[in-house]
């Protein structure tokens, strides 16, 4: 075969439940195939037969906008039969528990289940009773491995390497799985990944990761490459973790100013949903510097890289003999 | 392992192609090459560096990866995901003759993937198809247009085409498979 296939072109595993699983050649394989998937986007006919015949039901527990409508673009785009079920119009307001309503679905054979879920772990649990396989779409304060790869595809496209790169992650770190994801990529990767946050918001063991921990946001950014905001999760926030909101944007808000302190070229970077005013300016996000809206765009590709690998293909003569 | 083509022979094939392509086309207005990914791309470079050659103008190329557009893939097959490549186009392929080209046909599928995938992209006039090397053995009514050398097989032969870009070195070999 040819030069490329000396490199890895399959992923060993059935599920996406995290980054942790991966292997650092495999999260490469999922970036590269994403490229060519960005391709079918720039298409007039967006749209490739590839996973004709599938279905894919879309399991969300949790609201979300963002990662749902990306999943079901991506999954409409390789032509997979797709539908949605939403905690409000499921039967789980009836009773039901998470298992009985995944053998339930189960039983009408789809190819996989997209799964969103308040508690960590239910990825994992579904993995071992489905047949199907189980894409992890964010699992309680665990992980969300998709945002975390889209996140290194934007970073790579920009940066066209993660290695080196001085990465500041900073936010809310205790009650998300971004960052999770993300530190898990990014290390893996070799960056320097540098995270910030209030005492209050830094989880314990939070070193013991491979990162930089700071509760000084200038330090974090200094000569940053990148800037990674994360969301205040105000409806996680009965805790007290901090006083107000504005003081919060005062001492670690991502202004014009601290985004001065970090390389000219740095990018801005957030999963969204954005607190205008309380982890993030308008003018940054908005700014020239901003890639918030290139992340939702990429997560599209990204996600069709992802379905694409774990649905595997059969080993037909086309691709080698003709 | 019997050498079919050596260097010379794969040079002298594509040069006469050349001139067949613009022979039957009358000239080469409103035509593109578009190589199959991964050889034809490069075979498709050659055919149009030997056009520039005898005629003295560019022509376009485009690169396909029909990965996508397999008919192996469907179905509940498990296994392994062949690697997806990117596919550049960067020309309309409206109202244009677009000569498809490849390094081995074979069953006629790829072929097959290749033309959904190219109609994805518009709707050409024509479209011609070159292959290096033709070995028989079709599964679906497809043919060549404009092909390298015809090489009897057996279905339990393989046909490799090495080129320099990709392999470093220009060569057809015939393999019995153990």
């Amino acid at each position: 075969m040819d030069a490329a296939s000396a490199s890895l072109t399959a992923l060993k595993h059935k599920h996406l439940l995290g980054i942790a699983d991966l292997s650092p050649e495999e999260i490469v394989l999922i970036l590269d195939t994403a490229e060519a998937m960005k391709e079918v986007g720039r298409r007039t006919i967006k749209k490739v037969p590839t996973l004709r015949g599938r279905t894919v039901i879309n399991l969300f527990f949790e609201p979300s906008t963002r990662t749902r409508t990306s999943f079901e673009i991506a999954e409409k785009r390789l032509s997979a039969d797709t539908l949605n079920v939403a905690i409000a119009s499921s039967s789980v307001v009836k009773g039901e528990t998470l298992v009985d309503t995944a053998m339930n679905l189960e039983a009408m054979a789809p190819s996989m289940i997209v799964l969103r879920h308040a508690s960590s772990g239910a990825g994992h649990l579904l993995s071992r009773i489905c047949k199907a396989s189980i894409v992890n779409a964010g699992d309680g304060m665990h992980e969300h491995p998709t945002q975390a790869l889209l996140d290194a595809f934007t970073i790579r496209e920009r940066k066209h390497r993660l290695a080196g790169l001085k990465i500041a992650i900073v936010g809310d770190l205790l009650h998300s799985r971004v960052l999770r994801s993300n530190v898990l990529l990014l290390t893996k990767l070799g960056a320097d990944v540098w995270v910030c946050a209030p005492a209050t918001l830094i989880p314990p063991g939070l070193e013991q990761m491979g990162v930089t921990v700071t509760t000084r946001v200038d330090e974090a950014v200094e000569g940053a490459d990148v800037i990674m905001m994360l969301r205040i999760q105000l409806e996680r926030m009965q805790g007290a973790y901090f006083p107000s909101q504005r003081e919060y944007f005062r001492t670690f808000g991502m202004t014009e100013a601290r985004v001065a302190r970090a390389r000219p070229d740095v990018i801005i970077m957030h999963p969204g949903p954005i607190n205008r005013g309380v982890e993030i300016a308008s003018e940054v996000a908005d700014g020239a510097s901003s890639v918030i809206l290139d992340q939702v765009a990429n997560g599209v590709a990204v996600r069709m890289a992802v379905l694409y690998l774990l649905a595997g293909g059969g080993d037909g003569e086309t691709a080698r003999a003709d | 392992m019997p050498v079919v083509m050596d260097a010379e022979r794969i040079s002298r094939a594509l040069t006469r192609i050349a001139h067949e392509i613009l022979e039957h086309n009358r000239g080469l207005a409103n035509l593109a090459l578009v190589g199959v990914r991964s050889r034809g791309v490069p075979i498709a470079q050659r055919l149009a560096a030997d056009i520039l050659q005898i005629t003295k103008e560019q022509i376009e190329v485009g690169a396909l990866d029909i990965t996508l557009y397999r008919d192996d893939l469907m179905g509940a097959s498990v296994g392994v995901a062949p690697l997806v490549r990117k596919t550049e186009i960067p020309f309309s392929i409206d109202g244009r003759t677009i000569v498809l080209v490849d390094d081995v046909l074979y069953t006629g599928r790829t072929t097959r993937a290749a033309l959904d995938a190219l109609t994805d992209f518009g709707r050409p006039k024509s479209i011609q198809l070159v292959v290096l090397v033709d070995r028989g053995h079709r599964e679906l009514p497809i043919k060549a247009d404009y092909v390298g050398k015809n090489v009897p097989t057996s279905r339990t032969e393989s046909v490799q085409v090495h080129l320099r870009e990709l392999d470093g070195v220009d060569e057809v070999l015939l393999q019995g498979k153990e």
